[in-house]
């Protein structure tokens, strides 16, 4: 039951299911770049302070770099891989984030999108001062964050209507 | 970071029986455990993984109180109906503390497990010397960069500040940890660092935070958390402030004042001298203010954090003056 060496683990990621072999220490933000080539996900600073490396769990947002990929088995997990539809239609907020230029060097944008679609579905995207709040775990060292703003609220409008 | 073994708990007493163990540490949201592992701080043989535990994650809130299962993760207590209207200044203080990634991972017994955010804590490879690290060795901050270390609570053994939101608002309003069918105060489960700045709780090996239990109060629904701090959001607090006020009957004497405070001390701080110089008093901003003077009663500033000596009672005074406009 307890193991320091590779274990074998299945992910369900972006509704498939993935088998690998891990050591219990490895995170789950390695183990979709390292071990499944889902590079969508970014490493920023790997200690849970910049958002980079936001997917969902079970429909909600967290760290990858603070999850290890263990702790993931049986969990549904989504990726930015898995926003965009099967013929290849982006999400409504990464068409906002492209129509809005909420992005310059584009490293934090997969954390940022995966942050927004949550904040919208959590009901926290109602004002400019509350998408500020909700998205502040979200950093851009670009500093896009009008844009980023703007591209949330214009999501937000088109979900609710 | 250092391999550990990894165990899944399948039940509370199995969890237990794991974190007795030498080495072993339990492991629900891994916003403190994971992150001090990256930094060499926390070298666990083993880690028991008590988030997949089945029923400890219940919210349920009646006339008598709440209890908060340890599980329940602080996004879902921030927004939940009950505490918002029965406790905001528990919910308040939830929703400002870190991000809504963080909230939406780590857990109510975590979020009282979290540990100090002290950098010099923080960097075993840079600075061996800390006491709360390796008992002895001594303190890396006094002497150092202490901008955003504790004024109250503190000794020559560590200045380390408590970080934490919530459990401000917890001794505020006299809540009880759940260590299985042992009950402690949340005042009592926090420990000054004295010269044993190593233990921070008053948690035996073995035992595990099972709820959170809030008593129901006039006081605690007329609350609010006051955070102040070097960004708008997502950062801790240089200082700040839970309050409740429960007025008698002409709505302008106070009856019950709770003021605890966060961002300069050394654990959570309840400020019981202010409290006792405005209950029976009607409600004036310059008493107010005066009085708030006393939460940093026999504060020791290390330099370059004097300023929370000044800082903290404007927040206390704030606070209480937002809460009288309510009324």
């Amino acid at each position: 039951m307890t193991s320091k060496t590779r274990t074998p683990i299945q992910l369900r990621i972006n509704g498939h299911r993935h088998e690998l072999e891990v050591e219990p220490r490895v995170t789950l933000l390695d183990a979709l770049r390292d071990h499944l080539g889902l590079t969508g996900t970014k490493k920023g600073c790997d200690q849970g302070q910049c958002g980079a490396c936001t997917v969902h769990i079970d429909g909600q947002r967290v760290l990858a770099c603070l999850t290890l990929a263990t702790q993931a088995e049986s969990r549904d997990i989504t990726t930015i891989e898995g926003l965009a539809g099967e013929d290849g239609t982006l999400h409504a907020v990464q068409a906002a984030f492209l129509e809005q230029d909420a992005f310059q060097c584009g490293y934090c944008t997969p954390g940022q999108i995966m942050s927004a679609v949550a904040c919208i579905r959590e009901g926290h995207a109602g004002s400019d001062e509350e998408i500020r709040e909700y998205m502040a775990g979200n950093l851009c060292r670009c500093g896009a964050y009008p844009h980023i703003v703007a591209a949330v609220r214009q999501a937000a409008v088109e979900a609710a209507s | 970071m250092r391999d550990f073994s990894y165990l899944r708990a399948s039940s509370v007493d199995a969890a237990r029986e794991a974190a007795a163990l030498p080495g072993a540490m339990l492991l629900a949201g891994g916003t403190t455990l994971v992150d001090l592992a990256k930094c060499g701080v926390a070298e666990p043989e083993t880690v028991v993984d008590i988030t997949h535990l089945k029923g400890l994650d219940t919210i349920a809130v009646d006339d008598r109180g709440a209890t908060i299962g340890a599980l329940a993760r602080m996004s879902r207590v921030a927004d939940h109906a009950d505490i918002k209207s029965r406790f905001p200044a528990v919910s308040e203080a939830l929703w400002q503390a870190a991000s809504a990634q963080l909230r939406n991972m780590a857990t109510i017994g975590g979020n009282l497990m979290q540990r100090t955010r002290c950098p010099y804590f923080r960097d075993p490879a840079n600075f061996p010397a800390c006491n709360k690290r390796w008992p002895g060795s001594g303190c890396s901050a006094i002497g150092g960069v202490t901008r955003g270390h504790a004024v109250l609570g503190t000794s020559e053994a560590c200045v380390a500040t408590y970080p934490g939101d919530l459990a401000v608002a917890l001794v505020a309003f006299d809540a009880i940890v759940h260590l299985g069918d042992r009950q402690i105060a949340v005042d009592d489960f926090f420990l000054l660092p004295g010269s044993t700045p190593e233990r921070e709780h008053a948690i035996e090996p073995g035992e595990m935070i099972t709820a959170i239990g809030i008593p129901a109060s006039a006081a605690a629904r007329r609350s609010t958390y006051l955070k102040v701090r070097d960004r708008q959001s997502y950062e801790f607090a240089a200082a700040s402030a839970a309050v409740g006020i429960e007025f008698e009957a002409d709505g302008r004497t106070i009856r019950d004042l709770r003021v605890a405070l966060g961002g300069v001390a050394t654990k959570p701080w309840r400020a019981r001298a202010v409290e006792e110089a405005l209950n029976g008093k009607v409600l004036e901003p310059e008493v107010v203010r005066q009085a708030s003077l006393l939460a940093v009663e026999g504060a020791v500033d290390r330099g370059a954090n004097h300023y929370k000596i000044e800082l903290a009672p404007r927040v206390v005074a704030r606070a209480i003056l937002k809460m009288g406009e309510t009324a």
